[in-house]
């Protein structure tokens, strides 16, 4: 079978022909989203997968183009190669869709989360708090005598590793921002 | 520059300027700038329908009837709630329109203010896109990017939410040509190397079917005469889902009849049993696959679709061809006569006589009866006497739609209005009245049963003020008729909540609205009375009492595939099996 003619990266990119499409094999995918930035456009998309049953593991939307009034939401989602392709083609169907970028099939990607927890201990814990901080290369953003906020950056993976490390040493806190990710090269 | 003009205006101008020639509406106080606008101009005709559902449906038969987008105007809060059910049944069937309504004004919005509603909010779901315009500047623009989204690609309903302040400020309008052009544009050329390959593929196919559906009818009457083009170069066989029936003519030689869950026999073994599918602008709906693991487990499967999102959702394909019907068909038509090529006509032929065996079945024969109307009978003979006049049909939903699409036919497009998708009870009525408007002078009737007629029935009053003609066949079995077959099948003949009671005297009730009431009971005076009915110049209400238990047959029971059809002479009793319980 000839693959599809589908200028890479439009909305209408497909990966048809690269995967099975009748394997049942749950798969992770990292969905790039450019959008017009108008009212309304978040609740779309949340609206399609909330509607059509669809997971999502993480999502992060901002303006990338004031001038162009677009943004760019990055969207991580869980399903079989099928429920993926669909999830594409229901995106492009959003009016206020540009383009849908599926950056798992595209190539290489790199992905990156911000995260802010807040860490509470005295004597030993503290210490060894500060000590792993520095091996995961976190950052003191804010510190009191009995507390300290790092600031990390780094894959999903980086900082689920962080958080499992810093619970019995006094994790009070933590927020995360979602992935967010781009192509390489 | 152009002189200042006040938002109501410029909705009005933005109207004439998309060629808008009837508006159907209900007014109320937010939309009240806009209804003085409508006051004090001539060219566009609006239509008071008597609720705001039936504004949306009325759109809608306009829209199918005519190619055009349909137009309704409502009121907020409650005139908005009332058009989400036509919303979604314009979504499930890609039928253009586009809605405008009121909104209380940008300041109030948020403060739970009197009659308002989060419009844009509950239509999201339900539309195809809509906006909230929350400045006079943005208006026209708005419109005309609002009519372009509803045409385009696949089609599908629009909604335009105007709070009251934005109608009565005053700006400068924007025309059509002017109006910035919107991103959205969808392909409509497929790609040549996959037409390509099926046009080897049908040089190839030893037992080839066309499977088409409405995108045939949404791409417009030329891609309905390259079908019919296609179909005479190879002599394959063809089949329709129910909402592209026309599309090819029931009366040409290749027509198998509907498919699908009340399809015929043939058509849905020639789907089982072919080796080439050839889907043409249709969605593989769950009431055409029956149980997908066994959908046509032999076959090569093609799919033309402009709405890259219906390939492969439900039915993997071979060959998915992402564009426009006519745009597709023109091209496989053009490689197909250029490289001269032949079908492979002794197996083609060889596949015709098994066709042609599985039609000996006679799948829609009924058991006639001297004294009860049949269903079916009073259809085939309203078949009979409106055969060859200019005629559109529309329906409600039940059994009674099954039977129209089945003993009646259709031999061009748009002139079948039905409610399929979302099946919609309370569609066929105010349907009609829309396509009525459109077709003045043709004869317009509304195949329905007594129970969805009941749901939209204020609309006769709509009719008769606008001298509306439209003919009310109502196929009065006192039953929730689609309803009771479920439940002899599946739950034991416990017939709960399935009786139409209390029924008004629909002769009286006619005659109270001001129109026309005929009953008929017997057989032998059905004639004279479908012809009094049609002779009559106004709207009448044709009361047809028919056999009470009559079950819509052939039918895939749900859950089942497409070789194990009930024929009419099978027994139904609990012929749904559990598996196929749960499913609707
Ligand atoms: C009680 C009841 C029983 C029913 N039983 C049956 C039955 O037995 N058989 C049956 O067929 N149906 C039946 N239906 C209807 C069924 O539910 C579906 O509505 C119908 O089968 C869908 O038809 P379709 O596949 O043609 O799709 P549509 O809903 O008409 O969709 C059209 C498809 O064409 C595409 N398209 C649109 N425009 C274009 C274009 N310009 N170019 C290319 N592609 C385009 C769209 O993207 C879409 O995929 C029943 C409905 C009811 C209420
Ligand atoms: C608004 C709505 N409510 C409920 C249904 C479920 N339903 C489908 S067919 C049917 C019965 C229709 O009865 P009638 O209009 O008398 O037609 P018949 O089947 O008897 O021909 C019902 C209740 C529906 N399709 N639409």
């Amino acid at each position: 079978m000839s693959p599809l003619k589908i200028k890479k990266g439009s909305s209408r990119h497909s990966a048809y022909d690269l995967r099975d499409p009748n394997a049942d094999v749950i798969e992770r995918h990292t969905l790039a989203v450019i959008v017009d930035n108008e009212a309304g456009v978040l609740a779309r998309v949340i609206g399609l997968f909330s509607g059509r049953g669809y997971n999502i593991e993480s999502l992060t939307v901002a303006e990338i183009d004031h001038l162009g009034h677009t943004s760019r939401i990055t969207i991580v989602t869980t399903g079989t190669p099928a429920v993926i392709e669909q999830i594409k083609a229901q995106l492009g169907r959003i009016v206020p869709v540009h383009e849908v970028h599926d950056l798992t099939v595209e190539g290489a990607c790199v992905e990156r989360e911000l995260a802010l927890f807040k860490v509470a201990g005295e004597g030993d814990k503290r210490v060894e708090a500060l000590r792993l901080a520095d091996v995961f290369r976190a950052n003191v953003v804010d510190s009191t005598l009995t507390s300290f906020t790092f600031e990390i950056t780094g894959s999903p993976e980086k900082i689920d590793a962080f958080a499992e490390l810093m619970r019995p040493l006094g994790l009070a806190e933590m927020a995360r921002t979602g992935v967010a990710a781009l192509a390489r090269g | 520059m152009t002189q200042p003009r006040t938002g109501a205006q410029m909705i009005v101008q933005a109207l004439k300027d998309q060629g808008v020639d009837v508006v159907f509406g209900y007014p109320g106080g937010a939309v009240l700038p806009i209804y003085d606008e409508i006051f004090l101009q001539n060219e566009i005709r609006h239509i008071l329908v008597r609720h705001e559902q039936a504004a949306v449906h009325a759109a809608e038969g306009y829209a199918r009837s005519t190619g055009k987008v349909g137009v309704a105007l409502v009121t907020s809060g409650p005139g908005a709630t009332n058009a989400v059910t036509g919303l979604t049944d314009a979504l499930m069937d890609s039928i253009p329109i586009v809605v405008l309504s009121g909104q209380v004004p940008t300041f109030m919005i948020g403060n739970d203010a009197f009659q308002e509603a989060d419009t844009v909010g509950i239509t999201r779901p339900c539309t195809k896109h809509n906006w909230l315009v929350k400045d006079t500047a943005s208006l026209s623009s708005t419109i005309h990017e609002a009519f372009h989204v509803a045409r385009s690609g696949r089609p599908g309903p629009v909604l335009v939410d105007i709070p009251k302040d934005v109608q009565f400020a005053s700006g400068s309008y924007t025309p059509k040509q002017k109006a910035r052009t919107s991103h959205y544009q969808p392909k409509l050329k497929g790609d040549t190397a996959m037409i390509e390959q099926l046009a080897d593929a049908i040089a190839t196919a030893k037992r080839p079917i066309f499977y088409t559906g409405g995108g045939v009818i949404n791409s417009g009457p030329a891609a309905s005469q390259l079908l019919r083009e296609l179909v005479e170069q190879t002599g394959f066989p063809i089949t329709s889902t129910l909402m592209g029936l026309g599309a090819y003519p029931a009366s040409g030689k290749n027509w198998l009849g509907m498919l699908g869950m009340h399809g015929l026999y043939e058509a849905n073994l020639a789907m089982h049993g072919c080796d080439l599918m050839i889907n043409v602008g249709a969605r593989f709906d769950d009431r055409i696959t029956g149980r997908v693991q066994d959908f046509s487990p032999k076959s090569k499967k093609a799919h033309i679709d402009i709405d890259p999102s219906s390939i492969n959702k439900v039915i993997h394909v071979d060959m998915p061809i992402i564009g426009d019907v006519a745009h597709v068909l023109e091209d496989l038509l053009r490689i197909w006569k250029s490289k001269g090529r032949k079908t492979n006509a002794e197996a083609v032929a060889k596949w015709w006589d098994q066709i042609n065996e599985w039609k000996k079945v006679d799948c829609l024969q009924y058991s006639n009866s001297e004294t009860t109307i049949k269903p079916q009978y009073a259809l085939e003979r309203l078949e009979a006497l409106t055969k060859g006049r200019d005629r559109y049909i529309t329906t409600e939903v039940g059994q009674h739609q099954m039977w129209a699409a089945q003993y009646l036919g259709f031999d061009e497009p748009h002139r079948w209005m039905t409610s399929g998708g979302l099946g919609t009870m309370g569609y066929g009525q105010p349907a009609a009245m829309g396509v009525q408007i459109a077709h003045k002078d043709s004869l317009v009737i509304n195949i329905a049963g007594e129970a969805s007629w009941l749901m939209n029935m204020q609309e006769m009053g709509t009719m008769v003020q606008y001298h509306l003609p439209v003919k009310q066949f109502i196929l009065n079995n006192e039953r929730l008729g689609m309803v009771r077959q479920w439940q002899e099948l599946l739950h034991g003949e416990r017939y709960s909540q399935s009786w139409s009671e209390a029924l008004p005297d629909f002769v009286k009730l006619a005659e109270a609205f001001g129109a026309k009431g005929i009953q008929c009971s017997d057989p032998k005076d059905l004639d004279d009375a479908i012809m009094e009915m049609l002779d009559y110049d106004g709207p009448v209400i044709f009361d047809c009492l028919v056999e009470k238990h009559e079950n819509c047959l052939p039918m895939i029971p749900s859950g089942e595939p497409h070789n194990k059809m009930l024929l009419p002479n099978s027994s139904t009793k609990d012929a749904i099996a559990a598996p196929g319980a749960v499913l609707v």
